[in-house]
């Protein structure tokens, strides 16, 4: 009977959206704010280790105080050193290539999949997402094992007196791409096995009538019409590759740090909280047009699916 | 007409095959008597004798398997409310902000949701441990939860709500009896990735973790750090042996529900 009580209130339809959204406000929104408030804080060395410490206690005046305080120091610094704007090219140029080597190997194998006999379908496609249920640490950690210079393909080449030495495959760009690769694969296949599902065979087969070759037909009429999935998938792996912090670091080499790593060292290592703020910040800027357009992309996507 | 071309077959099949090679690799290497990984010294179940004397290991995985069951928990709650608010209630203040905070997370770096929740949590002046990498871990896998729920919850046939509702039902209980056995499917599935979610995160625990709290990938990632060993090839194989039971029998247990609602379908329309 408590129960039926509880339901008559007006509120409890409310409450469905309001819990969650709370939630989100305490734990999302507002660690933000505080972000971009540290960052124009000036590094300290006291606990917590950034000045001005927000007093709300002091009234206006320390409102006041506390915003004459604020600087640009942090950003002013990731303008003017060079690591910063390395790190952040790095980080591009990692995340432009690793999307165009995703798609070039998940694209035919989305595509084979698509094509392959129905009652075969969910099968493959559980079988591409069942490693993403694993550990990542697990799978970037499971080419450590091949890559490293006593591992097995350094073996596996020697045996077959391809290579006389033993390469160093490990702390190079070579092992964060096939990390990155390895780790992401399903994030790229499944939008676009998705997508190339959805194409009518009766349009190729409609090509193939009037004396469209095959190739052609794939181009005109196959392609075009997986774009959606091409979209997704490359936002779906750009976006987070970017940020990416376990696989640079596991497999990549110490030269060039991708912006990710360089975050981590300024907070844990160099302990310097407003310059870690000010790269997560314009990590951010930098990430909002890739985010933006894959919230676009999602709303139009659940809206068309009823 | 499907046509199955050796293109498509081989394209398939190499991509499996880097897709599984290097884990098979891991897991035939956890039995190795050998300490090296080129060098087989013939099966032995050493690695996984050293590991269970290994009390930091043990504790970690302890702690994550209690920071998972609750944080994906608590994620499935906020997780299936969030999906139902989003679908079920068309217009509601703020509702563009909040599409956008269950979407973000999905796509924001680790590294920047780690920070932003570490440096709140120092703000706020809360001991770091336990509590805070389940909070920190309920924000991250709840939005997963919300996606696959509300994917569901668009799929359905709305009329069986609105029967209940035409006929008295009250929202929560129409809810409660109608809804949710509907898509308990989606929810379980929503719990198991929140809480394999959790299990494998490294970035945003290390962030929010403190003073005893050391999660098995934190754990992991300090040994890996080191260079490889063989025990951690051991806790990798049982990690994927868990995980590999776990998705086939919810996908066993999925098909029979399926199919005895089929058959309850069928007995309906009789």
């Amino acid at each position: 009977m408590s129960a039926r009580a509880k339901v008559k209130r007006p509120g409890s339809g409310r409450l469905v959206v309001l819990i969650p959204y709370v939630w989100l406000i305490a734990f999302f929104l507002v660690p933000f704010v505080i972000v971009a408030k540290i960052s124009l804080s000036q590094t300290a060395m006291a606990l917590p280790p950034y000045t001005p410490v927000l007093d709300l206690a002091a009234g206006w005046d320390g409102i006041k105080q506390f915003a004459s305080q604020l600087s640009l120091d942090s950003y002013a610094l990731l303008g003017s050193d060079e690591l910063y704007l390395r790190s952040y090219l790095k980080s591009l140029e990692v995340a432009g290539v690793s999307t165009a080597l995703l798609l070039a190997i998940g694209y035919p194998m989305a595509y084979g999949i698509a094509r392959s006999p129905r009652g075969l379908q969910p099968l493959l496609v559980m079988l591409v997402v069942l490693p993403f249920w694993t550990s990542f640490l697990i799978r970037v950690y499971a080419w450590i094992n091949i890559l490293q210079r006593d591992g097995l393909l350094n073996d596996v080449l020697l045996r077959l007196h391809i290579i006389d030495a033993p390469l160093a495959w490990l702390s190079s760009d070579t092992a964060i791409y096939i990390g990155v690769v390895y780790s992401y694969l399903p994030f790229m296949v499944l939008p676009l096995y998705a997508s190339l599902e959805k194409i009518e065979p009766s349009l190729l087969e409609a090509a193939a009538d009037l004396g469209c070759p095959r190739w052609k037909a794939f181009w005109t009429v196959t392609f075009p019409l997986s774009w959606p999935g091409v979209a997704a998938g490359a936002l779906l792996c750009f976006i987070p590759v970017t940020g990416e912090f376990v696989i640079p670091d596991l497999l990549g080499g110490s030269r060039t740090l991708m912006i990710g790593q360089t975050l981590w060292t300024e907070f844990f290592s160099n302990r310097d909280w407003p310059v870690a703020s000010a790269i997560a910040v314009a990590l951010l800027v930098l990430l909002l047009i890739p985010i933006l357009l894959y919230e676009r992309l999602q709303k139009r996507a659940i809206g068309e699916a009823p | 007409m499907q046509r199955t071309s050796a293109f498509n077959v081989v394209s398939v099949a190499l991509g499996l095959a880097f897709l599984y090679l290097p884990v098979a690799i891991l897991v035939i290497y956890s039995f190795n008597a050998s300490r090296l990984v080129t060098i087989w010294g013939g099966w032995s179940l050493e690695w996984y004798r050293e590991l269970l004397r290994d009390q930091a290991i043990v504790d970690a995985t302890w702690m994550s398997l209690r920071i998972g069951a609750l944080s994906a928990s608590a994620a499935t709650v906020l997780g299936t409310l969030a999906a139902v608010a989003l679908t079920r209630r068309r217009r509601f203040r703020g509702r563009l902000l909040f599409s956008g905070m269950v979407y973000a997370p999905l796509v924001m770096p680790e590294v920047i949701t780690g920070l932003s929740l570490l440096l709140l949590f120092v703000a706020s002046g809360v001991d770091r441990g336990f509590w805070t990498v389940t909070a920190a871990h309920t924000t991250l896998t709840m939005c997963f939860v919300t996606v696959i729920v509300q994917s569901r919850l668009i799929g359905f046939d709305r009329s069986l709500e609105e029967a209940a509702m035409d006929l008295g039902c009250p929202p929560l209980k129409t809810f409660l009896t109608v809804t949710l056995p509907l898509i308990a499917p989606a929810v379980a599935a929503g719990w198991m990735l929140a809480f394999s979610l959790s299990l494998d995160d490294l970035v945003i625990a290390s962030f929010t973790t403190g003073p005893g709290a050391t999660t098995l990938p934190i754990r992991i990632y300090s040994q890996v750090r080191l260079g490889v060993k063989p025990e951690i090839n051991a806790i990798c194989t049982i990690m994927i042996a868990v995980v590999a039971l776990a998705t086939i029998a919810s996908s066993l247990a999925a098909k029979r529900g399926a199919m005895r609602r089929n058959r309850e379908g069928l007995g309906v329309q009789v």
